[in-house]
């Protein structure tokens, strides 16, 4: 039963980047992460482009029908742990539990990277998805509004214990993008390097070498929770760890 | 292996005492052998490490509140495995609230952990695959930096484990460090791990686990259905819910705390905060002793106690009379309109000589003239000349609840769920109003069942009330919050002082 919708999805996602409606582009420009950077105030963001949507478990079906490696009986433990894909019936078959317009969850990082590369993409950076989420539906830096960060924390404050909603099911924000907030976590190209300590408390300890890598764990704006939460997570990951409520979304440069 | 112990006699409490003695006629310290003030000094973690641990790792007991495990019973350092999980889940805050807690080990507060001085801990955190969130511990009883924290770093899903050797003896909290801390802390991540010293604890009957926290719901309080957590009333340190155990009625009705006459009791109490301050206080006692902070001098008979955030003391009493004890934190609206109440009920013999109960009941006009008395001299007025209306009974009425009655009953005439019964919507008056009269003169002690819920409690007989009084509160509650309408005269209140004898609970 699921031919027809890996052909739906392979149709969908073979086509030209902008003829359908799955990608966005974004103009980019000058950004205020809310991670300190040690040399410059506002970082540059080039132009991308970003799914508009997590990628569904239908998407990721399609993916590993053709990507026999990338099944959760063929992958080495290196590259996906014990759980990948664990919440589908079987290798090649999602199941009741995984419904197919669902976002795909208990995906590794090198599985998603893989994902996209096989789209001639590849996952977004902090710094772009951090753009991308700083929107609501009319402003495209909403970070300020404490209703932007009310409405981010209502999903941290709810319980992990109902099915996934289907992807799409939260408003656009003012790129046509959706589900940035509310649905899943979701991997970025550069989650190693965001080095937020594992004790969150020894921010402000002058004495550690907290500059490495894309950002450093000292954040800039310490009251902005939303953010900093998705932070943690993802610095709580390795790249072969998946968890059930952690996706992803492509992304490609524009020229 | 021995404790190294030194003892050390203050000589300022030697001076102190020879000064108090002098001040005062009797020289009630001039037997050589009184006790002065001394002080233990355990030498800290410096004298804390007794080698490495002795036989097989033993898995600890770890209880849910407000249970704490056995004593460990040992006298050599050992090996001490814990597992613990963190689990998010929902679970109700209030009566008709739910809350989505970050639990330790499945409760708020967490498991309660108990290792003796020296062992070394092995620590496993586990995180449940369903989590939404990483999480960590730091335990205040650690020595290293952190306290565990960054060791403990777990993904959903993942487990971690460090060991640590328990150095210092005491009571301490644990709580999640993860970012945002507060945040984690507010939904309920915290509880305790008791490092006995080397001696143990001094054997008593009875041990409990309280903890306090406070809580920050988007709704007010007592709001119902779920409740989100509210960031900027944390960032206000303005809780809708201070509570004792993670929900208002934890340990009141059947899930009281539970004791008899001539026992020892311990609590071991902490505060996870994550902002306020407790002042932690036993209705009807005294502590004998206080271990406060947690540490390892105790201070005797004290009445109410401070526990910072993130901190705990360990209090001691003996029971002699029995009855309902309620537990509070004495910042009073906290316990009253926050919910930080709970009960420990003490059964045995009563023990007049100790505490008589009421011995006089008797009119006192003192204050009768006050302006908020008004509408009971009209009453009385009217009453003489034969003129009262239902109207007058109720203005009365509602005056000398608000002074006799709204205490337990509340002004909304609501009750507490599990302690005081509703008075409003009361299912229990609307089938025979004329029980109102006997209730308020001859009391109501044992099991009750009011609009459908449970309560176990005692009200004295307020018989001090004159029949005019009895008939306008009557006739007060009768037409107020939603409750039938009608009336009780002071003839009948003055029949009911005299029929009825005094009334234990009844089969409803």
């Amino acid at each position: 039963m699921f031919r027809s919708v890996v052909y739906l999805m392979m149709a969908l996602v073979g086509g030209n980047v902008f003829a359908d409606a799955d990608w966005v582009p974004l103009r980019g420009g000058a950004f205020l992460s809310a991670l300190n950077y040690e040399d410059v105030d506002r970082i540059q963001v080039a132009p991308f482009a970003l799914q508009v949507r997590p990628v569904t478990n239908a998407e990721f079906f399609a993916f590993v029908s053709t990507h026999p490696q990338w099944r959760r009986n063929k992958v080495p433990s290196v590259f996906a742990e014990l759980r990948y894909l664990s919440h589908w019936a079987g290798p090649l078959e999602l199941g009741a539990q995984a419904d197919p317009q669902q976002p795909v969850v208990q995906v590794s990082w090198f599985a998603a990277a893989a994902y996209c590369e096989a789209h001639h993409a590849r996952l977004p950076t902090w710094t772009e998805w951090e753009f991308a989420a700083a929107s609501d539906a009319t402003r495209s830096d909403a970070r300020a509004d404490p209703r932007w960060r009310e409405r981010i924390l209502e999903w941290y404050s709810k319980p992990s214990n109902k099915p996934l909603s289907h992807v799409g099911s939260t408003p656009p924000n003012v790129y046509g993008v959706q589900d940035m907030h509310g649905l899943v976590w979701e991997w970025t190209e550069d989650f190693s390097a965001l080095l937020v300590d594992s004790d969150n408390r020894s921010q402000g300890d002058p004495d550690q070498a907290q500059f490495c890598g894309a950002g450093s764990l000292a954040t800039r704006d310490r009251d902005n929770y939303a953010v900093l939460m998705r932070i943690a997570m993802l610095s709580s990951l390795d790249a072969e760890d998946t968890t059930a409520n952690l996706g992803f979304r492509c992304a490609k440069d524009l020229k | 292996m021995k404790l190294f112990s030194c003892r050390r006699i203050l000589g300022v409490a030697m001076v102190l005492a020879s000064l108090i003695a002098g001040g005062c006629g009797r020289d009630y310290y001039a037997e050589p052998a009184a006790p002065a003030v001394v002080v233990k000094d355990t030498g800290g973690s410096a004298k804390g490490d007794f080698g490495p641990p002795q036989g097989e790792p033993i898995k600890a007991v770890l209880t849910s509140p407000p249970m704490v495990p056995p004593a460990t019973g040992r006298n050599a350092p050992a090996k001490v495995v814990v597992e613990l999980d963190v689990a998010e889940k929902e679970m109700p805050i209030s009566e008709g609230v739910t809350y989505t807690f970050w639990t330790f080990g499945g409760t708020v507060p967490g498991s309660f952990i108990r290792v003796r001085q020296g062992d070394t801990v092995e620590f496993h955190l586990r995180n449940l695959p369903d989590s939404k969130m990483p999480h960590n511990i730091d335990l205040h009883g650690v020595t290293g930096p952190g306290g565990g924290a960054a060791s403990s770093f777990t993904a959903p899903g993942h487990a971690s484990q460090f060991t640590f050797k328990a150095l210092n003896a005491g009571l301490y909290v644990y709580h999640c460090a993860t970012a945002p801390v507060g945040m984690h802390i507010a939904n309920g991540m915290y509880g305790l791990i008791l490092v006995e010293p080397p001696e143990g604890m001094p054997k008593v009957d009875r041990e409990y686990y309280v903890m306090q926290g406070d809580f920050y719901t988007a709704g007010k309080y007592r709001e119902k259905g779920h409740q989100g957590f509210d960031m900027q009333k944390g960032i206000d340190e303005n809780p809708t819910y201070v509570l004792f155990n993670g929900m208002e009625g934890s340990m009141t009705g059947d899930k009281a705390l539970t004791a008899k006459v001539g026992e020892n009791v311990r609590l071991y109490v902490g505060n996870g905060g994550p902002n306020l301050v407790s002042s932690f206080h036993v209705i009807g006692e005294i502590f004998d002793k206080v271990w406060y902070e947690g540490g390892t001098q105790f201070q005797q008979n004290v009445q109410t106690t401070l526990i910072p955030a993130g901190g705990a003391a360990i209090m001691e009493f003996h029971l002699e009379v029995p009855g309902s004890y309620v537990i509070v934190d004495h910042s009073i609206f906290r316990a009253f309109n926050k919910g930080a109440l709970a009960i420990l009920k003490a059964d045995g013999p009563e023990n007049k000589a100790i505490y008589s109960g009421k011995e006089v009941d008797e009119v006192y006009l003192g204050d009768r003239a006050a302006p908020n008395l008004a509408a009971v001299a009209t009453a009385t007025q009217s009453a003489s000349v034969g003129e009262l209306t239902v109207e007058q009974q109720v203005e009365a009425g509602k005056a000398l609840f608000a002074g006799t009655c709204s205490a337990c009953h509340q002004s909304n005439g609501e009750g507490l769920p599990g302690v005081f019964p509703p008075l409003a919507k009361s299912d229990y008056f609307a089938a025979d109003p004329q029980k109102l009269p006997q209730v308020i003169l001859h009391g109501l002690t044992g099991p009750v069942t009011v609009s459908g819920k449970e309560f176990d409690s005692v009200m004295p007989p307020m018989s001090q009330l004159t029949d005019d009084e009895v008939a306008n509160i009557s006739t007060y509650v009768l037409n107020s919050w939603g409750n039938p309408g009608g009336r009780v005269t002071k003839e009948e209140a003055a029949k009911m002082r005299q029929v009825a004898p005094a009334i234990t609970a009844e089969a409803h």
